[in-house]
């Protein structure tokens, strides 16, 4: 499936422009690379779980959403758009409705990876056809920027924040894309918004499969990763070209590189950009650099051997 | 002709459900309710219904996929009990907060911890104040009955809330009793076409459910929209108890007054306490003690005005409560709304407080005697011994 930037800008732009999210904020663009992607002949329901997208599109009595939209909760968006579809599903067989419609969630990691993991293990078992993505930024920014389960080891954040009996995040973050696949549903992908390409490829498999679909996608957010608004793509890509966000995607239970770094830099290059890793850099924390190279280098490696790369 | 049947009290509800055929049952196991689902579940496996069910992982997930499945414009109801109904609280209120008209059945059951898995009032009483209309059972017939009319008081466009119908755990759940069940086109004509209002799934009219309400909000407003549907609940569930009447001979109010013309005391209960206390009621009279009973079917919304009339003929109450506050002193919480019921009242009766049947404790005639006898005195000498009492309570266990 060759995408095309001139056949996608022709596309219907399911959020409009005047939300509140913040300048340079990364969640956004995904939402909009992937529901550019999104089939032209069907209507769109999108659910939000309670989060920066939530409360920046939908402030009362205005909303950015030209689809369909629900918010009930914070750990619920997956019970929820499955709610919304075997609803579709009911109606459509009583002859209520006659629309097409596709379902779409959009969690943030918090929403995803903690809080909302249980709703989404659940509804991804169940197999509703709905496309569930994880816009990534890493840590909880609607709340002041509080460590998750997608928080990197060694990051600042204001509840694991670096002292001297501490590193910053003590943790790794856990591998939710791998996680999600090992539910073997009919597609799953690890995304990022600096390939605009790759994730509207990725998002037109997702929306054309029977069964559950999800997208974890790299979006990165100034304010809590500590950079200049401007750098937004460009660390995503860092992210990408370190390999600390690879690119690929798990298509009935096939593994696939979908993009490869010409060169894979090391982690320090990612790293030096953000306030939040600023303190690895110290005399006093000498030699933690590297252990997070070699835990990225160590995924790395079990991917490549997933991929049959290896 | 209604069909005479001898079933449990899921089965009666299960039954309901078929008639109804909702779009969507979102629900998740749990003692005692489990049977209502899996009843369902065989009418849906041998094409009974033409409902759509969800067997989520949790009860949160089955009010979330519940709320998502009403906001799409289907026709939703769940069932549940105990742990499963406080898991859902947060949900409870989004529900009634988003004025989708579910209809849950609440197998009522004890709260943990201890964990218990016998009968009181701990998890309805906890939802209270989550915006939800609560119908109380007595039995089989009224658990069918509620079901079957909770449909139209939640859907109805001067309310739109969500109804719990309660109905208690083993006692009634699981206790084969006599009823009555309407013909099925009867009970469809009933319940009638639901009509969702600004469905997701009108591709027309996109909507935006459950919006942020921003800085400088809405929110109050909305709250006080919300206590306007509660605030016209009544008069549309006495139209709909009165309707239902009509087609089958059993009429419903907020409450039902039992010897209560002549009563020197009464007894305030709700569930399936009501039918024992009815008979202790008739014992009683045989032996002259001129008793009463109110058993109250709808405690939210709490039908104050009236059951203050109905009560300011007596000279003391005593108030059934199968769950407690932990309030201190307060007592328990039919006690604490009832008194301050009265709190405008010129005339008010003695009351005290009856806390009985928590995880199941059994209420006996005995204990409903007891009870009846320290009314009386209280109710001739003007003085109430103990406010707050435990009824059925092994005193000599508590430390």
């Amino acid at each position: 499936m060759a995408v095309k930037l001139k056949d996608l800008t022709k596309n219907k732009e399911w959020l409009t422009g005047g939300h509140r999210m913040c300048a340079g904020c990364g969640a956004p663009t995904a939402v909009r690379q992937i529901l550019l992607a999104a089939p032209q002949d069907t209507n769109l329901v999108v659910c939000n779980p309670t989060g920066c997208m939530e409360v920046s599109t939908t402030i009362y009595p205005y909303t950015s959403w030209r689809a369909s939209y629900i918010h009930s909760a914070f750990e619920n968006a997956a019970a929820t758009i499955c709610g919304v579809e075997t609803a579709y599903n009911a109606l459509k067989k009583r002859g209520k409705i006659e629309d097409d419609y596709h379902f779409v969630a959009f969690g943030g990691d918090g929403g995803t990876y903690d809080i909302g993991f249980q709703a989404l293990s659940g509804a991804l078992e169940r197999g509703h056809r709905m496309l569930y993505v994880c816009y990534n930024n890493e840590a909880y920014m609607n709340t002041g920027i509080q460590r998750s389960g997608a928080t990197p080891y060694g990051a600042w954040s204001t509840t694991s924040p670096f002292g001297s009996e501490s590193i910053g995040k003590a943790q790794n973050r856990k591998d939710l894309t791998a996680i999600v696949a090992a539910h073997n549903i009919p597609y799953a992908a690890q995304a990022s918004i600096h390939n605009w390409r790759d994730v509207a490829q990725k998002a037109q498999k997702a929306f054309a499969v029977q069964g559950p679909s999800f997208i974890n996608i790299m979006a990165p957010c100034h304010r809590g990763w500590r950079y200049p608004m401007e750098r937004t793509v460009e660390l995503a890509k860092l992210a990408f070209e370190t390999c600390i966000w690879p690119l690929y995607e798990v298509e009935e239970g096939g593994w696939k590189l979908t993009a490869k770094p010409r060169q894979k830099k090391p982690v320090e290059e990612f790293l030096k950009t953000q306030g939040r890793f600023r303190h690895l850099f110290t005399p006093e924390n000498e030699g933690q650099i590297q252990v997070i190279q070699d835990f990225v280098d160590r995924e790395w490696e079990t991917l490549l051997k997933r991929c049959g790369e290896a | 002709m209604q069909r005479t049947v001898a079933v449990v009290g899921t089965d009666a509800v299960a039954e309901a459900m078929r008639q109804i055929n909702p779009d969507v049952v979102p629900a998740y196991p749990i003692t005692p309710q489990t049977a209502i689902v899996e009843t369902f579940s065989e009418m849906v496996a041998d094409g009974k219904v033409e409902s759509l069910l969800i067997n989520v992982e949790s009860e949160h997930s089955a009010m979330s996929a519940g709320i998502g499945a009403a906001a799409a414009g289907g026709r939703v109801m769940t069932a549940t009990s105990s742990q499963g109904l406080a898991l859902m609280w947060e949900m409870l209120y989004i529900a009634s907060g988003l004025r989708l008209p579910i209809v849950l059945a609440n197998v009522n059951r004890s709260l943990s911890a201890p964990i218990n898995i016998h009968c009181d009032h701990s998890d309805s009483m906890g939802a209270r104040d989550s915006g939800w209309i609560q119908l109380f059972s007595e039995n089989g017939q009224e658990a069918y009955d509620n079901t079957l009319q909770a449909v139209r008081i939640a859907e109805h466009p001067e309310v739109k809330l969500p109804v719990m119908v309660l109905l208690d755990g083993f006692i009634i759940s699981h206790s084969v009793d006599r009823m009555d069940f309407l013909e099925d086109e009867k009970a469809k004509k009933f319940v009638g076409e639901y009509v969702p209002e600004n469905p997701l799934l009108d591709a027309k009219n996109p909507v935006t459910w459950g919006a942020f309400d921003g800085l400088y909000g809405h929110y109050f407003e909305f709250k006080r929209a919300q206590q306007q549907g509660m605030l016209n609940a009544p008069a549309v569930i006495k139209m709909v108890g009165e309707e239902y009447g009509k087609i089958s001979g059993r009429p419903y109010g907020f409450f039902e007054e039992y010897q209560m013309e002549d009563a020197e005391f009464a007894v305030v209960a709700l569930g399936s306490a009501a039918g024992t206390i009815r008979e202790a009621v008739d014992n009683a009279r045989c032996a002259d003690m001129k008793v009463g009973m109110i058993k109250l079917r709808m405690y939210r919304p709490f039908p104050a005005a009236e059951l203050v009339q109905a009560l300011s003929r007596v000279k003391a109450v005593g108030i059934f409560d199968r769950s407690d506050t932990f309030a201190g002193a307060m007592g328990g919480p039919v006690f604490v709304e009832i008194r301050s019921a009265f709190y405008e009242s010129a005339v008010k009766p003695l009351m005290s407080n009856y806390i009985y049947g928590l995880g199941g404790r059994d209420l006996s005639f005995g204990l409903i005697e007891k009870a009846f006898s320290e009314l009386d005195d209280a109710a001739r000498t003007g003085v109430v011994k103990e406010k707050v009492n435990y009824l059925g309570l092994r005193e000599g266990e508590v430390e």
